[in-house]
């Protein structure tokens, strides 16, 4: 074989590679798209959002207990740990000293690192418990907050961590001749400068926590129900699927793959919307 | 290193904010330790040469974990056979010939990949049982997880290779064309040996999400707990024993305990040998660029 018939062949191979990998999304859309048909058939998309409640062998699909607790135990989770990686973050990066630094960062990578199932056995076994001491049953939104919490806590230090790594040293240099303040450099230099990583960092964990099962699947109590207060049972999305998949037949079957066609447009929204983030020119502020 | 010479006239927010970023950390470490204190402490009540090789007994409440070691390495391996060739062409293709590529076939592949890196697991599990367990008839498998799991990993196989692969210096290319080399050889003599160890990295990264992984698995490896005799075996992995032992088995937890510790050990060592690889490699290049 020539070399140029190598070299050909050689990017046919790796074309075809790329294109298999790409396939993968289109087929998972395919596939959810046409096992959803036979509900979607019967009842409609409305019936998925009108229904009485979520009983799907009596025919009746409402999901909407459902995405409100995945979307309150999402929001929930963000409002705790979105402050708290900030502020680890900035420990990390400005004022550890360089060791401690290094080693909060390891402990930090080993975290994001962790099984959700272990996460949510460590829910299910420590955190439930002590939860139910103050209200029962213990299994609830309030235990999948904290836990779900911890969860994206590490990706999201780690995630600001970089943003903040990626400022130049030529604006460190330049607040620190102009006499600043580290806190007023924080506040007024590096998180400015920061806020299109890092909100496209947190979009991108969004959909994340969207999509997490295990853990809240353990620590939520898996009542259909949108939970009122902190201390009630509730199921997401997600958990609902784990759950039912196991003897769901026929139309049911196919409503579990509606959730789950649901789940994908959330999540395409959501990197969309990251991607959108992230190209959104910060070029001005540059020196 | 950087924060030295900071003027020190505003000390009351200084305070405040270096306080609260002391406050974090701390919070978060007393988490971390408390979270694998737990697990250390009772795991390791269960942990023996006997747990790690005996069959499970009384729905897994005794016994050990033998078969469920099995059959985490067999997806594995399944998982990294299908997913490193895939994921490294495409990585290579990326990195080499995205300036000869369409525009949007590259926008369509980013794209797709973005997406399938946040897919949902469970959401992967659906398609896995619709498409490798039934259409392709591989039933609730060995065989049908792996392929599941090799989804799930590709993208973050791809983009740590594919980042690798560009940061290899420049010159070897302009000096492989000057030699006259040949694409083909100036790829597999000298731009892969250079990227080798970011796609270890990228590789052993896939490993620890691969092991981590449950939802996915569920309705695609399935639950039984026998040695699996051959692939297309259905069996369960240390995540899904995790879970059906702490879920649908009542007084199953010190078993679970166990478990975890010998994930939580796994990863562990994933995580050292990840930091290890970067350390020898990576710093030592910055030092020399």
């Amino acid at each position: 074989m020539s070399l140029l018939h190598r070299d050909l062949l050689l990017h046919w191979v790796l074309r075809i590679f790329a294109l298999l990998a790409s396939l993968i999304v289109g087929l998972i859309a395919i596939f959810l798209i046409v096992e959803s048909f036979p509900v979607l058939n019967h009842v409609g998309l409305l019936a998925f959002f009108s229904d009485a409640s979520w009983h799907p062998t009596e025919q009746l699909f409402n999901l909407l207990p459902m995405l409100w607790a995945s979307l309150m135990v999402v929001v929930g989770a963000l409002i705790l740990s979105i402050p708290l990686s900030l502020l680890s973050a900035l420990f990390c990066e400005f004022y550890a000293p360089t060791r401690l630094a290094v080693i909060y960062r390891r402990i930090i990578e080993l975290l994001a690192g962790i099984p959700s199932v272990i996460y949510g056995f460590w829910g299910l076994v420590v955190l439930v418990p002590i939860i139910a001491s103050i209200e029962a049953p213990g299994t609830s939104l309030l235990a999948g907050i904290l836990v779900l919490s911890f969860m994206i806590l590490p990706t999201l230090t780690l995630f600001a961590i970089t943003a903040f790594h990626n400022i130049s040293q030529q604006q460190i240099a330049n607040s620190m001749a102009l006499g600043i303040s580290k806190a007023g450099f924080i506040c007024h230099v590096i998180l400015p400068l920061a806020r299109p990583a890092l909100l496209a960092g947190t979009v991108l964990q969004t959909g994340r926590a969207i999509g997490e099962t295990m853990a809240l699947l353990m620590v939520c109590g898996n009542v259909v129900q949108t939970p009122s207060h902190l201390f009630e049972p509730m199921r997401t999305l997600t958990s609902n699927i784990a759950l039912e998949m196991a003897y769901a037949m026929d139309d049911h079957r196919s409503a579990l793959f509606v959730s789950g066609f649901i789940l994908l447009l959330i999540v395409i929204g959501l990197v969309i919307l990251s991607n959108l983030l992230v190209k959104e020119p910060n070029d001005t502020h540059t020196v | 290193m950087i924060p030295t010479q900071f003027n020190k006239t505003t000390p009351w927010r200084d305070k405040l904010l270096a306080t609260s970023a002391w406050l974090a950390a701390a919070i978060v470490s007393l988490f971390f330790i408390w979270l694998l204190s737990d697990i250390l402490w009772h795991g390791i009540q269960r942990l023996s040469w006997d747990f790690l090789t005996s069959d499970p007994l009384d729905a897994g409440r005794s016994g050990g974990i033998g078969p469920i070691i099995v059959s985490t390495l067999l997806i594995l391996t399944i998982c990294l056979v299908v997913a490193i060739p895939i994921g490294l062409g495409c990585a290579i293709y990326l990195a080499e010939y995205a300036q000869q590529a369409h525009p949007a076939s590259l926008r369509y592949i980013r794209g797709s990949l973005d997406v399938l890196a946040s897919m949902p697991s469970i959401v992967l599990g659906l398609f896995g049982s619709a498409f490798f367990c039934i259409l392709l008839g591989f039933g609730f498998s060995i065989l049908s997880g792996g392929l599941t799991l090799a989804c799930m990993v590709l993208p973050l196989l791809i983009r740590t290779a594919e980042q690798g692969l560009r940061d290899v210096a420049h010159e070897h290319r302009t000096s492989a064309a000057a030699l006259g080399l040949s694409r083909y050889s100036t790829l597999l003599h000298i731009i892969i040996p250079a990227a080798a160890p970011a796609i270890m990295v990228g590789i052993v990264l896939s490993v620890g999400r691969a092991l981590a992984e449950t939802a996915a698995l569920i309705y695609t490896a399935g639950y039984v707990t026998r040695m699996p005799e051959s692939i297309f075996d259905s069996g369960r992995t240390l995540s899904i024993h995790i879970y059906d032992l702490s879920m649908n088995v009542p007084g199953g937890n010190s078993t679970s305990y166990g478990s975890a510790l010998v994930l939580i050990i796994l990863l562990l060592f994933i995580n050292i040998s990840t930091a290890w690889l970067n350390e020898k490699y990576f710093t030592r290049k910055f030092k020399h660029a």
